[in-house]
């Protein structure tokens, strides 16, 4: 009797220990989704609901989410093409010389990220205020550019106002995860690349950038997801208001105007929708060039 | 022999040129912030930070008695809720997701690899893309405006529990043996023998996790509605309206909101590092 129930307590007991992570799933991730989905064939007034079929899917083709999906892309495309080889070279050089000074670089680069995206983009703001006298315009001034309303200016330097801010906060991430991908590569190799001859750029090109892979396919997949995420950023930048001719706007920027400024929910989940089915697709590539769905992850 | 020794002086040089020169600029910012705290919030508003404000000159310690004086001193209200939010979730939090990633890590059950594969997969997907449902389910089951609605879906955390298992995998199998010989009952042995030999993972996490949760700001924005419920970064996102009096409080609580993290860093920071690299790639 008593062997019998400990047997039972064993077979249950892993369940029992899952179960805060199903019902978390159940409850946060998947009802909220299925309702969504539903709801982005209605159309939602206070207290009254129409079924309305593919209607707000049609309504997509419309300029405002155009430009909000434009300005995700090219926001996701900038800050791959700059987060991954900067930091990249920058934890090379870390990963070489004294520690001590290497550990105070690392510290550096790495506090912005700690700060709130609040005070980050306020303090953006105030450095890039309209002013002529502000940090940025009198530093443009020395190098003989007119002051300019950075916020204001238009699409090409407000794309440029967010890259500065992420760049300022996630280098310090980033090289982290590439010098922790670096410390897994043996010194082996290193040493016999020497015996070979091989020159500094050669053993960054050959050894160094291939056996990081893995870390390079990471953070391209972290940064995908959040460059389609971004809205936070945007949001502080522009303190809450529309960007001018809607520079700033991104997919979530979208969906949070439709949603929670216009009370347009079905539109708003329609949007929420579209963004979910892409970044499903993005993580199931993921998921698959790592090599989850194999029985043995071999990587 | 002493041209080798030249390149090499050489190279340490440009190395140090580049990555100060570098620190430099990244410390602009904070740096700006510092000072522009003890500038009078009229003139942040007009010229912005201006290369006076750069200018070590004239700080004096008694602006911040505006923290307790301005609105009230509402800040220490906004201070105080961001606290009790961030404990109650970091608690929670380590005590969950450590709970799912012992049963993930120790048993073989069917349907294991699925919920992995699901846990990984979770650990991938931003909030922002979840804000809208989860915001109706919080409407359903009236968690708008309380502190409750802020930190309940983030309690079981995809990316502690990915961190705990990996943990967990690494101790030794004899512990939950041993356990068993003695006659504990399954959670006996999670909480008696697993629980006490964790503080070195629960530490990690609850500084990576705390930070999340003093830094959050889009859930909480569309969970809080009063002024009084408001989080530190939800407070001072309201003070962004362009009045004087308003960037006086802005700018020295937006220092007072960041300077407790940059200690907690400087003293914690091998739990930093270790809670971030934990959740990718070992491989």
């Amino acid at each position: 009797m008593l062997t019998k129930s400990k047997l039972n307590a064993f077979k249950i007991a892993p369940y029992v220990f899952i179960l805060p992570f199903i019902l978390s799933f159940l409850i946060f991730y998947l009802y909220p989704i299925i309702n969504t989905l539903i709801m982005s064939f209605q159309q939602v007034y206070p207290g009254q609901v129409e079924f309305i079929g593919m209607k707000n899917y049609q309504k997509l083709n419309n300029p405002e989410f155009k430009v909000a999906v434009k300005n995700s892309l090219r926001y996701t495309v900038y800050t791959i093409a700059l987060l991954i080889p900067i930091p990249l070279l920058l934890a090379v050089l870390l990963n070489t010389g004294k520690r001590h000074y290497n550990t105070l670089y690392r510290s550096i680069l790495y506090i912005p990220s700690l700060v709130s995206i609040v005070v980050a983009g306020t303090v953006m703001r105030l450095l890039f205020a309209s002013s002529s006298r502000s940090v940025v315009n009198t530093v443009v001034g020395v190098l003989g550019v007119q002051p300019r309303q950075w916020l204001l200016a238009g699409p090409h330097q407000a794309m440029i106002l967010l890259l500065i801010l992420a760049l300022w906060r996630w280098v310090g991430v980033n090289i982290i995860y590439f010098l922790s991908g670096l410390q897994n590569i043996p010194d082996e190799l290193y040493e016999a690349a020497d015996i070979d001859g091989a020159s500094t750029l050669q053993k960054l090109w050959r050894v160094t950038i291939p056996l990081l892979k893995p870390t390079t396919i990471f953070v391209t997949t972290i940064s995908i997801f959040g460059g389609f995420a971004m809205f936070e950023e945007s949001f502080i930048l522009w303190a809450g208001k529309p960007s001018p001719n809607n520079v700033g706007l991104t997919i979530v920027g979208h969906l949070y105007n439709k949603g929670f400024q216009e009370g347009e929910m079905g539109m708003a989940s329609t949007i929420g929708i579209v963004l979910l089915i892409i970044v499903f697709f993005l993580s199931i590539s993921f998921l698959k060039i790592f090599g989850f769905f194999k029985d043995e992850g071999k990587r | 022999m002493i041209d080798r020794k030249r390149t090499k002086l050489m190279k340490g040089l440009a190395k140090h040129l580049l990555l100060g020169g570098l620190c430099l600029i990244y410390m602009v910012p904070l740096y700006s912030l510092l000072l522009a705290s003890f500038r009078p919030g009229r003139d942040l508003l007009r010229y912005g930070i201006t290369m006076q404000t750069l200018v070590p000159k004239g700080l004096d310690v008694r602006t911040f008695a505006g923290l307790y004086t301005i609105r009230d001193g509402i800040y220490f209200t906004w201070f105080s809720n961001s606290l009790v939010i961030m404990v109650a979730q970091t608690l929670l939090a380590l005590f969950l997701s450590s709970f799912v990633a012992y049963g993930l890590s120790v048993y073989e059950f069917k349907g294991r690899k699925a919920i992995t594969t699901l846990v990984i997969f979770l650990m991938l997907v931003p909030i922002q893309i979840l804000i809208l449902p989860l915001y109706r389910l919080m409407i359903t089951i009236k968690l708008i405006d309380r502190f409750v609605g802020v930190f309940l879906p983030m309690v079981v955390s995809p990316f502690a529990i990915f961190f705990f298992k990996q943990y967990i995998s690494g101790l030794p199998r004899d512990l939950i043996d041993a356990g068993r010989v003695d006659g504990l009952s399954e959670y006996g042995i999670f909480f008696r023998i697993i629980v006490p030999i964790m503080p070195p993972a629960f530490s990690a996490m609850a500084i990576f996790m705390s930070m999340q949760s003093w830094n959050n700001f889009l859930w909480p924005l569309i969970v809080l509605r009063s002024g009084h419920k408001f989080t530190l970064p939800i407070g001072l996102n309201t003070l962004l309206t362009p009045y004087g009096s308003n960037y006086d409080l802005l700018i020295m609580g937006a220092l007072a909101a960041t300077l407790p993290i940059i200690i907690v860093f400087i003293f914690f920071q091998r739990f930093f590092i270790a809670g971030l690299t934990s959740g990718g790639v070992k491989g």
